[in-house]
């Protein structure tokens, strides 16, 4: 509940937590430096026949780099690359050096399938990071369970979902929204919330749990649900009833183009946001969003999510500063962004608690996998392939940035089948 | 009482929904003006549209990062310039692709469909290579931020009066230039019998070029002036295209003043619906209602009587 971004104990227990991870994994408590190939002969950590050499592994990247997509999917290829690259300079996975392969998914799913199986049969690549929207996910799964890869997801999604061929490193629903609704109804004293989204999967589902959580478990009003199609331009009359309602918080899952209309058209219609209310909670605008959107037309808007660029704790430090030396000054970094990042890591740490690539070894080395220099802080994958991780809320600013205004004391359990939010 | 609101809330806000239906229909005009003199000038099927208005929005962007740089001081006036460079960029651009590919395609209506939507797709990817493929935000001049308090409850958006006073403007001008100049003269001659307007010696070639270029420059004003209200990025052409042809065929592919006519009852229809209901339900009753009207009037709303 403090505003202090750095709450006194992340420190020390991310130390405890560390150590308590090193003593798990006798293999890393035992290496003073990194893995050497030579203990780890080919033969023995490739049954498979994956792409992996003696002093090579190869590894996919599957985004759109093309496409509509490309603007939300840049991002998280440069996290990708960026993980690749530190992971190779620090001795690599068992002693390998990661190489990329890179496919375009060119926001188009069938694309995305295709080349997925490309990725898996013909360049047989040991795991691909990779996907987006959960289109894009959905389209390739069949692929990942048939030819039995590994798949490492970057984006919060709407959750309702757990394949043992998926590492789910974005938070699910239910990690994203409850403790944000928590906080403002704790905090802002919110009693009446407006739902609002685009509409497809992920707003549907997010807001019907919303809408469970606030009925039912906070016994507060929901007194409006609306969706916008994908890439609507004009919100002049949700704003209208917006203010005819009153509601105390405007939960907004608008993403994309329509994002960008939706903020500048609630400035110009003149609801203040860095008022006292109402208050925008949202679950879908990230520094990158912000980007298009503007820092002055979303200044002190709230958003709930597990990462931002401006995290004070030293882990985010080195990543932001390493992450802007590789792709430019001007680069931000957003919540999916840092998720993607994740992967490769949690993938190399993966690979050598079992001491192989083979994705059957993977699996079962996977759940329990904890990354202590993750930019977010502490993450541990939990046994349904989602991460237990915390969730913040931010208040953005004109500059761009999130100012982060509350973290949970605790991680939280990730959750993709909620019973009581279906 | 209204439910729960008293009359003074309810007449309130009547009058904001009106005026946001307002707001949308000076939208749809300006999306649509461009493409209803190419569509309905030349019967070319411009799905390249939405990208000559991204044309324009990246102008204006470059346009405020200039000024934002080098005249800071002059940054309160940089709106109207960028309008202008959009306007002549667009255009030209336009004038370059009639002529490298419109011009060889105006007995193949349908063709031109094929050819300019590859364009549209040829554009974006190189918006997206070379701008960038993340959206850009465009920093606007304070005083064309926020609204007007009339009461306490009435606000109006400047940006949304701004929009209206554009869209007067240009549709006056592009009234003038097709009804009351020389040169519309010779453009609805030129529609009405190419041969004969050749023969009497009106130069065709040059005719066509200027009026493709004109729908061109005027998406580019258009795109320009959605800065203000919508998202400036590569694929962003594509969330006007849809409403823009809508707006076209319902008012009768060869009628100005059908385009404005169609673009009034379309945008209440829709802003009006959208009040009682959900967005994409009001959305599926506005192209249902679309639908229906064409089916009893496969014209549109206005046709030219003209013989064919």
């Amino acid at each position: 509940m403090t505003k202090d971004t750095k709450s006194p104990n992340l420190y020390t227990m991310n130390r405890r937590q560390l150590l308590a991870g090193m003593s798990a994994i006798p293999l890393l408590a035992t290496m003073g430096g990194p893995l050497r190939a030579s203990d780890f002969p080919t033969a023995e950590v490739n049954k498979t026949g994956l792409a992996v050499t003696d002093d090579k592994v190869t590894v996919g990247i599957l985004h759109s780099v093309t496409g509509t997509m490309a603007i939300s999917e840049t991002g998280s290829v440069e996290a990708e690359k960026l993980a690749i690259k530190q992971i190779n300079e620090s001795g690599g996975v068992l002693g390998r050096q990661i190489e990329v392969i890179q496919e375009d998914g060119a926001s188009d799913w069938p694309t995305f399938a295709e080349k997925a199986k490309k990725l898996l049969v013909q360049d047989k690549v040991a795991s691909v990071m990779g996907c987006w929207t959960s289109a894009s996910r959905k389209a390739v799964l069949p692929v990942f369970e048939q030819y039995n890869g590994m798949l490492f997801y970057p984006t919060f999604y709407e959750g309702l979902e757990e394949s043992p061929n998926v590492i789910y490193t974005g938070q699910e629903a239910t990690q994203q929204i409850i403790a944000g609704l928590d906080w403002v109804a704790k905090e802002k004293g919110a009693k009446s919330f407006y739902l609002l989204g685009s509409d497809y999967i992920w707003p549907r589902t997010s807001n019907k749990i919303a809408r469970k959580h606030i009925e039912d478990k906070l016994g507060l009003k929901v007194v409006g649900e609306e969706y916008y199609p994908l890439g609507h331009t004009q919100f002049n009359s949700v704003i209208n009833k917006i203010k005819l309602k009153k509601p105390d918080v405007i939960y907004a899952i608008v993403v994309g183009g329509s994002n960008v209309a939706f903020y500048k058209q609630l400035k110009a219609a003149g609801i203040d946001m860095t008022k006292e209310k109402p208050v925008l909670l949202t679950i879908s605008v990230t520094e990158d969003e912000i980007l298009g959107i503007g820092g002055e037309n979303i200044v002190g808007a709230y958003a709930c999510m597990k990462y931002f660029q401006s995290l004070e704790n030293d882990n985010n430090k080195e990543f932001v500063a390493a992450f802007k030396e590789m792709w430019g000054d001007d680069s931000v970094i957003g919540d999916v962004t840092q998720a993607a990042y994740l992967g490769p890591w949690l993938w190399k740490l993966a690979v050598e608690k079992a001491g192989s690539f083979d994705i059957d070894p993977l699996k079962e080395s996977l759940p329990g996998i904890e990354f202590t220099k993750a930019p977010e802080g502490y993450v541990r994958i939990h046994e349904n392939h989602h991460l237990w991780s915390k969730t913040r809320v931010g208040r953005a600013k004109d500059d761009g940035q999130y100012e982060v205004v509350y973290e949970t004391a605790d991680l939280v359990e990730p959750d993709p089948f909620p019973e009581g939010y279906q | 009482m209204i439910g729960d609101y008293t009359y003074y809330e309810f007449s309130s806000i009547l009058a904001m929904q009106a005026f946001a239906g307002l707001i949308l229909f000076s939208v749809f005009v300006m999306m649509a003006l461009g493409l209803a003199i190419i569509f309905g000038q030349m019967g070319v099927i411009n799905m390249a549209h939405g990208e000559f208005m991204i044309l324009g929005a990246y102008v204006t962007y470059f346009t405020s990062i200039f000024f934002e740089h080098y005249l800071p001081s002059l940054f309160g006036i940089y709106f109207f310039l960028a309008m202008i460079l959009a306007f002549i960029v667009s255009g030209a651009l336009g004038m370059f692709v009639e002529w490298a590919m419109i011009r060889h395609l105006y007995k193949r209506p349908l063709d031109t469909l094929l050819a300019t939507w590859g364009l549209s797709l040829i554009l974006q990817q190189f918006y997206r290579s070379v701008f960038g493929a993340r959206e850009v935000g465009v920093t606007l001049p304070e005083y064309l931020l926020g609204s007007i308090s009339l009461t306490d409850i009435i606000e109006v958006p400047i940006n949304g009066l701004f929009v209206m006073g554009l869209t007067l403007l240009i549709t006056f001008g592009v009234w003038f230039l097709m009804y009351r100049s020389g040169w519309g003269k010779k453009v609805r001659a030129v529609i009405q019998n190419r041969v004969m307007a050749g023969a009497v010696g009106i130069n065709t070639k040059m005719v066509d070029r200027m009026t493709f270029g004109l729908g061109c420059g005027i998406a580019g004003v258009a795109g320009s002036a959605f800065t203000m209200i919508g998202s400036t990025g590569p694929t962003a052409g594509q969330l006007y295209i849809v409403d823009t042809f809508l707006v076209v065929v319902f008012g009768g592919a060869a009628s100005l003043l059908g385009t404005i006519a169609s673009a009034f009852t379309i945008s209440q229809a829709q802003s009006t619906m959208e009040f009682f209901m959900s967005g994409s339900m009001a959305k599926v009753l506005t192209l249902l209602t679309v639908v229906g009207i064409l089916m009893l009037r496969p014209q549109g709303l206005f046709a030219l009587k003209i013989r064919r």
